[in-house]
This record gives structure tokens, sequence and C-alpha cells, in this order.
């Protein structure tokens, strides 16, 4: 049978909490003994989906962002939800180089990383306004497979 | 975000060290424009090896820059990239804004 886990944390849109962010759910994915690389992408997608709220989501601030990070076998699967104002056209906003803000040197890249770092990578809108993005991962170190043989 | 500079033949070397994301991105920026504006050089090295993580954000900053300093035809190069920090250079082309070097 294959083991599962699953923890959440609700904090402000901040981005002082986008290190937290990264920290909370690499610290969360360690039992499953990801690569130093597979570490690094999901850190990097953590921060891109925590960033796109905090610049985003509350243009008048306070503002609430929950994560949530289950784990079952050897994958990974990743949630971060705000309630703030949304996105008019997310296939638009998945574009690479699509950016609403031009004049704050955005890249825009940020979906093209989530997707590129992830297996897999949702985006819808939260039932009652804002933003769910739900990325997973498989990780494909060998003790994450003999655990869970 | 913690960074040193030196001048050195021209040459404006610049060590970032720490996490370039969207909290430390405004420091960043800031400082860098300081140290850009203060000095006199030709050519600008960013080195990366003290970097501990970047996202995309860090793009948007390093464009930023190069936008600054092309208009002076100040060329800046980057070296000593993280194997992440290489994947989203080059996912986003910056490497033919900011050539890397070894």
């Amino acid at each position: 049978m294959k083991k599962s886990n699953y923890m959440e944390v609700r904090f402000k849109a901040l981005s002082v909490n986008e290190g937290f962010a990264r920290v909370c759910v690499a610290g969360f994915c360690l039992p499953l003994n990801p690569s130093v690389d597979e570490l690094g992408d999901i850190k990097t997608a953590v921060s891109e989906a925590v960033t796109n709220c905090v610049v985003h989501a509350y243009p008048k601030g306070n503002g609430m962002i929950t994560l949530t990070c289950e784990t079952e076998g050897n994958e990974v699967k990743i949630t971060v939800k705000d309630s703030g104002i949304g996105i008019k056209d997310i296939e638009k906003a998945r574009e690479p180089f699509f950016t609403t803000k031009p004049d704050e040197e955005r890249s825009g890249m940020g979906f093209a990383v989530m997707e590129s770092f992830m297996d897999a990578i949702e985006v819808t809108e939260n039932v009652g306004g804002g933003l769910v993005v739900v990325m997973t991962k498989r990780i494909n170190s060998g003790l994450a497979k003999v655990e869970n043989a | 975000m913690k960074i040193k500079s030196k001048i050195c033949n021209g040459t404006l070397y610049i060590v970032l060290s720490g996490e370039l994301d969207e909290h430390s991105a405004s420091h960043t920026r800031i400082t860098l424009d300081d140290i850009f504006m203060a000095e006199d050089f030709a050519q600008i090295i960013i080195d990366l090896s003290e970097l501990d993580f970047m996202d995309s954000t860090g793009i948007g900053v390093l464009i930023g820059r190069y936008k600054k300093m092309k208009n002076k035809n100040i060329p800046i190069y980057i070296c000593n990239p993280s194997r992440h920090a290489e994947r989203i250079f080059k996912m986003t082309g910056l490497y033919e804004l900011m050539p890397k070097i070894v």
C-alpha cells in the first residue's frame, strides 16, 4: 500500500513569506528522498505560484494564501490557493512572457517555469474568487520507490 | 541578498549572494542601480556562484539592468549560474542578452 501524507498552512500574501513557503514544502517532501535537482524544481515552482499571489491577487493587500502539499507514494501534489481578484483570461496568463505589469520589470515566465519544473500544472478559478494552482511531480529517487514498494 | 562589487581593469564585478525572489528584488534593483551609477567601467560581470535560489522574478531584475546598461553600450555577462538558474536563463533566452562566460 502506498504511503500518503498531507499538510496545510495559511499565511499572509507577503513577499517575506515566499522563502517560508519554499522551505515548508521542501521539508515536507524530504521523506520521499528527492534529489537536489528535484527539490530545487519544487522550491522554484512553489516560489513562482506564491509570487503570483503576492504580486497579482491582492492589489489592496491583506490577502491570505493557502498552501497544501500531499504526497502519495512517490508523487507530490502542491496546491497554492488565494481568494483574490483572479485572472480574467487564464490561458492567456499561462503564455510565456505574458504580463499584466510590463512597467514593473516582470518576466511573465512564472507559469512557464512551473510547467517546466513540474510534471503537470492546473490553474482554475477558486470558488468564491481567486485562483487555484495545482502542481504535481513524481519523485524519481531510489528510496521513494523502495519504501513504497 | 548580499551584493558585493569591485572594479578591476575597467570591468565591474558583481557577486550576488543569497536568494533572489520577489522579496529581495527591490533591494537588488536599487543596490545594483546605485553601483552602476557610481562607478566607471566598460563591462559588467555578474557572478552567481553564491546565489542559493532564483526564480523568474530574478529574470525581470536582470533584464531591467540590461536595458539600462544597453543605453550606455555597456555589456553584461553572467558567470557561475546554478543548474536551476541556467534552466530559467535558457527558457527565457536571457543568454542572448547577457551571454554566459566561463
